[in-house]
């Protein structure tokens, strides 16, 4: 089933399921709502909850292309939404000068000559709109908390009425809106009037449960029994107040370099040699191994 | 069946006012949002009403707990439960023009020393005198000259690029434009390059008992220092950790106070100062707000936690800022030494150690920061 048809936000669920992303109901309402009064998502959570592969997911659960825009300070106009191909519109002055036809033609037609379709860059922004796909595409607007407020204010614009005005071209308006997704790592406060734009969650790290079946999905080479260990070392590593607590990303990555290592069954010496796929701080690591690595991994198989 | 649609369109208006009087700040569109979303999701159970509600009613984490209990308390047909407000000193700001101090009696609820009473004299220089031995007059007048006070605040280069005249990398879309004009011979070159922006400034108030003397006077400075200017951020360090940057920026000073007095509930309470700071580190600093950004703390550093805690913390924090500026009302003190353990571990991570004691050092402060 393509996941715009869902009709409700288990059906959601169910079909985010079958991309090997396990939403839960929190998130699959959001993204239900998103879908069913189009209006953008904009997911806010703590480093390596899944944010940014709720796009990924989306765009293959739907068979829309996914368009990413990674966004940073100073990202402008040029970058987000088009640009025009200076060097070929030179080029293309220099071939008319060339042939003795620019001489005879007012500004006016000069402009219309240099000012087409086929100068035209389309950045991610413009390329959501104007998409030629079947199913509309995917936008993901990646960590806008990076960008700067100028670069909100025409985001807010253009997510209003979808559609981009180039002035030397008209307007291109989306046939059908793109499934915009936004995410923000909240460094900074996003505007208000983008915030009423769209829906918002608040993306929680996994509970346990959860969290095994991502990994056997994510990292099917992992047995049962070390998922479940690595998910519960996980939720307890997340309650001792580190600076990064692990995310899913992380426990991913930690119980892919148990199996590397060839270890099934998880003890002191393998958490030990691991720990760095896991946490990323030396101050966090320190942490872990001042509580004891074989202490950590009974307290969470006593349950 | 119409009335049936009726009632429940009362209900969910009743559950947003409930929020409003609760204090979140839910927008009126977001009420449509909510009706529409119930009906997509339905409302013959609990949780899917719960979570349309949470999609399109809230915009950040710390309203989630606000609406737990009020969602719990609407929907489940209890007794609607009052948030505990814990008791706050009171903070009462009286604008008073007539040059007498007000009577008692008019209020009698309220002591001498919480009144702060606003009087519109000619200013006489009072910039050297220390806060905590300014009488409330003074310290009215001191507050409307701090309000005078404006931080430029330091500039870094930004990525964002500026049309220049002759410097800088060639700007070819400009370059098109005008070889337009020329006939299509690109007979002028012209340039951009990057520009400059404000650099974000962040400000941490100590309001711990032990800085009670000078923390409302620095307050109004915080104050002076975020009106008008964007990038910059402040919090209230006490026994716990509090935003004030959406409360301070209103650019009435007896609002943006009572304001900020309504939020931080642990005025004049004890000093965690190194958990104060890691918390700021772990909720805002570290993910963003405090790289590259100049930090002025304005505490005494007094704290009743380990100094490893604050060693540490003032770490991570140097790491990743542009400055950290410490500004400590004490350091005026004849005979002062850096001694207190919170203050002695946070000094070889700071960058600038300075007096705030009067207007005169806070004046410094600005000329610091501007740099």
């Amino acid at each position: 089933m393509n996941i715009h048809d869902a009709t409700s936000a288990d059906q959601v669920q169910a079909v985010l399921g079958d991309q090997d992303y396990l939403a839960d109901q929190g998130l699959a309402t959001a993204i239900f709502l998103a879908l069913r009064l189009k209006r953008p998502l904009l997911l806010e959570g703590e480093a390596g909850v899944g944010k940014t592969e709720v796009a990924k997911a989306l765009a293959a659960a739907s068979g829309g292309k996914l368009i990413r825009l990674q966004c940073y300070e100073g990202l402008d106009a040029a970058q987000a939404v088009y640009e025009w191909d200076y060097a070929k519109q030179l080029l293309h002055l220099r071939a008319a000068e060339a042939a003795g036809s620019a001489q005879g033609l007012e500004t006016k037609a000069l402009e219309d000559e240099m000012y087409q379709e086929r100068f035209l860059i389309r950045r991610p922004l413009m390329q959501a709109l104007v998409s030629e796909n079947e199913m509309p595409p995917v936008l993901l607007i990646d960590e806008v908390d990076r960008a700067d407020d100028e670069f909100e204010a025409f985001l807010l614009e253009i997510l209003s009425d979808y559609s981009v005005t180039v002035p030397e071209l008209g307007t291109f308006t989306a046939e059908q809106p793109p499934v915009v997704i936004i995410t923000s790592n909240r460094t900074r406060d996003v505007h208000d009037a983008l915030k009423r734009r769209c829906f918002y969650h608040w993306v929680e790290h996994p509970g346990i449960e959860r969290e095994i079946e991502i990994l056997r999905l994510r990292a099917p080479e992992v047995s049962l029994s070390l998922a479940r260990d690595v998910a519960l070392v996980a939720a307890e590593l997340r309650q001792m107040g580190l600076y990064k607590p692990p995310g899913v990303a992380e426990t991913i990555d930690w119980a892919e370099a148990l199996v590397t290592v060839g270890v099934d069954d998880l003890d002191e010496e393998a958490f030990a040699g691991t720990i760095s796929a896991l946490l990323k701080y030396r101050e966090d690591q320190q942490r872990a191994s001042a509580r004891g690595f074989g202490d950590i991994l009974a307290l969470v198989r006593q349950g | 069946m119409a009335s049936a649609q009726l009632t429940l369109d009362r209900h969910l208006v009743g559950f947003v006012e409930a929020l409003r009087r609760a204090g979140l700040a839910v927008p009126v569109g977001s009420t449509l949002d909510f009706g529409r979303a119930v009906a997509e999701v339905g409302a013959q159970e609990q949780a899917p009403v719960y979570w349309a509600g949470r999609v399109t009613l809230l915009s950040s984490p710390e309203e989630i707990p606000v609406y737990d209990q009020v969602f719990a308390a609407h929907w489940q047909g209890g007794a609607p439960q009052v948030q505990e407000v814990p008791d706050l000193p009171p903070l009462t700001l009286l604008l008073d023009d007539a040059g007498q101090a007000p009577d008692p009696e008019d209020s009698p609820e309220v002591s001498d020393d919480d009144l702060v009473s606003v009087r519109y004299s000619h200013a006489e220089v009072l910039a050297s005198k220390d806060f905590a031995v300014c009488t409330d007059q003074e310290l009215a007048e001191l507050h409307q000259l701090m309000a005078q006070l404006r931080l430029t605040g330091s500039r870094r280069r930004s990525r964002r690029l500026r049309a220049t005249q002759r410097s800088g990398r060639p700007d070819l879309r400009r370059t098109v434009r005008a070889a337009l004009r020329t006939g299509g011979e690109p007979a002028r070159l012209m340039f951009r390059q990057p520009g400059e922006r404000p650099r974000r400034l962040v400000l941490l108030l100590d309001v711990s008992g032990s800085m009670e003397p000078y923390a409302r006077a620095l307050i109004r400075f915080v104050h002076a220092a975020m009106v008008g200017r964007s990038q910059v951020e402040s919090f209230a360090l006490g026994t716990r950790l509090t935003r004030l940057t959406r409360e301070l920026s209103t650019r009435d000073p007896d609002v943006a106070l009572a304001r900020a007095a309504e939020v931080v509930s642990d005025w004049s309470g004890g000093t965690r100062l190194g958990d104060g700071l890691r918390c700021f580190n772990d909720e805002w600093g570290i993910r963003g707000m405090a790289r590259g950004a100049t930090v002025v703390i304005l505490s005494d550093g007094w704290d009743r936690g380990e100094p490893e805690i604050m060693e540490e913390q003032m770490a991570r924090l140097s790491r990743v800022a542009y400055q950290v500026v410490w500004v400590n009302p004490l350091k005026a003190t004849p005979g002062y030494a850096p001694l207190a353990q919170g203050m002695a571990a946070a000094l070889p991570h700071v960058d600038r150690f300075i007096a705030g004691h009067n207007l005169e050092s806070l004046r410094y402060l600005a000329e610091l920061v501007g740099e």
